[in-house]
């Protein structure tokens, strides 16, 4: 953290999706953090835990249910057009999928170039194409890969061409949604390195998702870890994965396999019986009580909220 | 133990509008009974097109595997069998998971006819035993409920819990061969090590035969007993557990290990990343095809393919033999008894 002052500010934020007339999928429930300027703040948890929902309900993708977020003190989901144009200049997204987040029809060039034609950061032509050069250096391609389509790019190289698309507009915000899944690993360490020595050159703050734990304590100073919907603990990258205080946390980390084979041996991995419930239909109290070994009766009868149990550590479990 | 399975001078082709797609490249190695034997790769390396051959499932057209290629199977080469003979040994002798089994289970039968299925195909038993026999298979896979469950079709279950069906009708047939395709990689965790250990508990108890295609090393550390490290159709190094985590001598297998973050690394340091893109397959290079990539890449390299060297504690111990035992053998020219790099020690910063 290099300063303390905070960009990005979510209260209580709540996502239902209406699934039918009578159920209803509480994606996101009563969430709350905060993302303090040139910070990365990965988020983990299994699929359908909310962290994508959560991700993209903060940058005002999705409308909300309740809450607030506050970006620079501003609401998301209350802004005027002016302010939401100036919004998505500084806030920008990376997707997963590098082959469907791309137009296919569109030269790379017209990728890129798109979003500095929108917001006017380009007098001529001339310096359009200079930009757009510019970045494709930046991001590892050739000037010359300006004048392609997407079809004619690996996996790796089109997760560059989608990092310079949202890199074109100067955001100060970058929200990154699981940008490595889809690639293979020697390609992972490629765009992890590229997209560490970004932020570091331009000082962007970020919100980086993914479910592969290693990789976000890699990239994160911060991590916050979601089960249903819930964050259940956030903390320090460092201080979450010495020292995880949540039991699903514990479980999780536990569960990542570590390619040595000597720890993988000597390893006492904490198993947990079965599977996320479905998120419409999660157990009441605390969510994970079901496959919890600690849980007690209090856990099944009343929600634990998130609260400070050591300094920066924060943990919604009512065991601590 | 025995071998049970040998793969002789593998070469498969595909043919396409672009060309000929030479996946695999001249692969051997062999399997003993009873082992877990892992092959790993990036995608595109010929990893799965290894595993389809061994189960007969490469279709020709467009497939081709060129002549002199060889699969033995307790020594006799199954890529002659007959149609009939190839029925026979699917399932029976060798079966298969595959990574997605939400679309290789059939969405229109529910789960006891599926497994029925298998087990009737391969043994003359009434469906009253089938059905039995099915029971105890998914009680085997640890499905809670199973006569439950044998009613119920596989939309109705979750990842995790459709995998363990899969497993459960692959070893259905009782075959001495597991094949798993990147049995964990659409999972997550927390589930993925549940499987890893059910797998590990089916072969104590069963003691079957199981190579692993996977391209997460992690998965390789906890179940492996061997390793084959693919690149681009070809065997870049193999050797046992240990021999390719510790003692590992090629580049590449250097590369792959130290490209995923470790837990214990600090944070944003620098990771290994390997520059460019696997080449393609069409029109692979001339010598190693990983050469373009490579830090420690000699002219050589370029220019004539490495032969594979055995390795031993003390370095190279020059050619391969005949007919000597698997150890552990490194394709790279790093190794030649001439070389000045035998005893090179990998580094981030360093190359030659």
């Amino acid at each position: 953290m290099k300063t303390e002052k905070v960009i990005l500010e979510v209260k209580n934020l709540k996502k239902y999706f209406r699934v039918d007339s009578r159920r209803v999928l509480k994606a996101v429930d009563d969430v709350s953090f905060q993302i303090y300027e040139g910070e990365t703040l990965g988020i983990v948890g299994e699929s359908g835990c909310g962290k994508t929902t959560c991700g993209r309900t903060c940058i005002g993708v999705y409308d909300k249910t309740d809450g607030q977020v506050l970006y620079r003190g501003q609401d998301v989901h209350q802004m005027n057009k002016v302010q939401k144009k100036e919004f998505t200049k500084q806030v920008q997204m990376i997707f997963q999928d590098p082959y469907s987040s791309l137009d296919p029809r569109k030269k790379v060039h017209d990728i890129i170039a798109e979003g500095m034609r929108i917001h006017h950061l380009v007098d001529s032509g001339a310096q359009e194409v200079e930009e757009v050069q510019k970045l494709l250096l930046q991001v590892g391609l050739n000037a010359e890969h300006a004048s392609r389509y997407v079809h004619e790019f690996s996996g790796g190289q089109r997760q560059r061409i989608g990092i310079a698309r949202a890199l074109a507009v100067n955001p100060e915000f970058l929200l990154c949604d699981e940008p490595i899944s889809a690639l293979d690993v020697s390609v992972q360490a490629q765009i992890v390195n590229l997209l560490v020595r970004l932020q570091k050159e331009r000082g962007l703050t970020s919100m980086f998702i993914a479910h592969d734990l290693s990789m976000v304590k890699h990239i994160s100073d911060r991590v916050g870890v979601m089960y249903l919907g819930n964050m259940v603990e956030l903390a320090a990258s460092r201080e979450l994965y010495r020292n995880p205080l949540h039991p699903y946390t514990q479980a999780l980390l536990s569960a990542i396999p570590i390619p040595n084979p000597e720890i993988e041996k000597n390893r006492k991995q904490i198993h947990l019986a079965g599977e996320i419930p479905s998120p419409m239909n999660p157990p009441k109290g605390c969510h994970f009580c079901n496959r919890c070994s600690r849980a007690k009766d209090r856990c099944r009868m009343e929600a634990p909220v998130l609260r400070e149990v050591e300094p920066q550590h924060y943990v919604a479990c009512h065991l601590q | 133990m025995g071998k049970i399975l040998e793969i002789k001078d593998l070469r498969v082709s595909y043919h396409t509008y672009a060309g000929e797609v030479q996946s695999v490249r001249g692969i051997s190695f062999q399997v003993e009974e009873g082992e877990t034997i892992a092959i790993v790769g990036e995608s595109g390396c010929g990893k799965s097109v290894t595993a389809k051959t061994v189960m007969g499932l490469i279709s020709t057209p467009p497939g081709e595997i060129k002549s002199g290629s060889q699969v033995l199977y307790f020594g006799e080469n199954i890529l002659e069998q007959s149609e009939k003979e190839w029925e026979r040994y699917r399932g029976a002798k060798c079966s298969m998971i595959f990574q997605d089994a939400l679309t290789s289970l059939n969405p229109t039968m529910n789960i006891g006819k599926q497994i029925m299925e298998n087990i009737l195909n391969h043994a003359k038993v009434t469906k009253e035993e089938a059905r039995r026999q099915a029971v105890e298979m998914l009680e085997l896979v640890k499905i809670p409920d199973p006569a439950l469950c044998l009613k119920k079709y596989p939309h109705e279950l979750s990842g995790g819990m459709r995998q363990r069906v899969m497993i459960a009708i692959a070893l259905s047939g009782r075959p001495k061969i597991l094949i798993a395709d990147e049995p964990t990689t659409a999972l997550d965790v927390t589930i993925q090590a549940q499987i890893i250990d059910l797998m590990k508990d089916i072969q104590k108890k069963l003691g079957t035969t199981i190579i692993l295609i996977t391209h997460d090393l992690g998965v390789v550390a906890g179940i492996a007993d061997k390793v084959v490290v693919m690149y681009s159709g070809k065997i870049m190094e193999k050797g046992d557990l240990n021999q390719i985590f510790y003692g590992h001598r090629h580049p590449y297998t250097w590369a792959l290990l130290n490209a995923a973050p470790s837990l214990e690394l600090e944070n944003k340091q620098q990771l290994v990343s390997i520059e460019g893109t696997p080449p393609d397959l069409i029109d692979p290079p001339v010598g190693c095809p990983f050469a373009a990539r490579c830090r420690y890449c000699m002219n050589i390299c370029t220019e004539a393919e490495p032969p594979e060297y055995v390795m031993s504690a003390e370095g190279c111990r020059g050619q391969e033999e005949r007919g000597s035992r698997e150890e552990h053998r490194t394709a790279c020219w790093l190794y030649h008894p001439d070389s000045r790099y035998q005893d090179i020690e990998f580094d981030k910063e360093a190359g030659i």
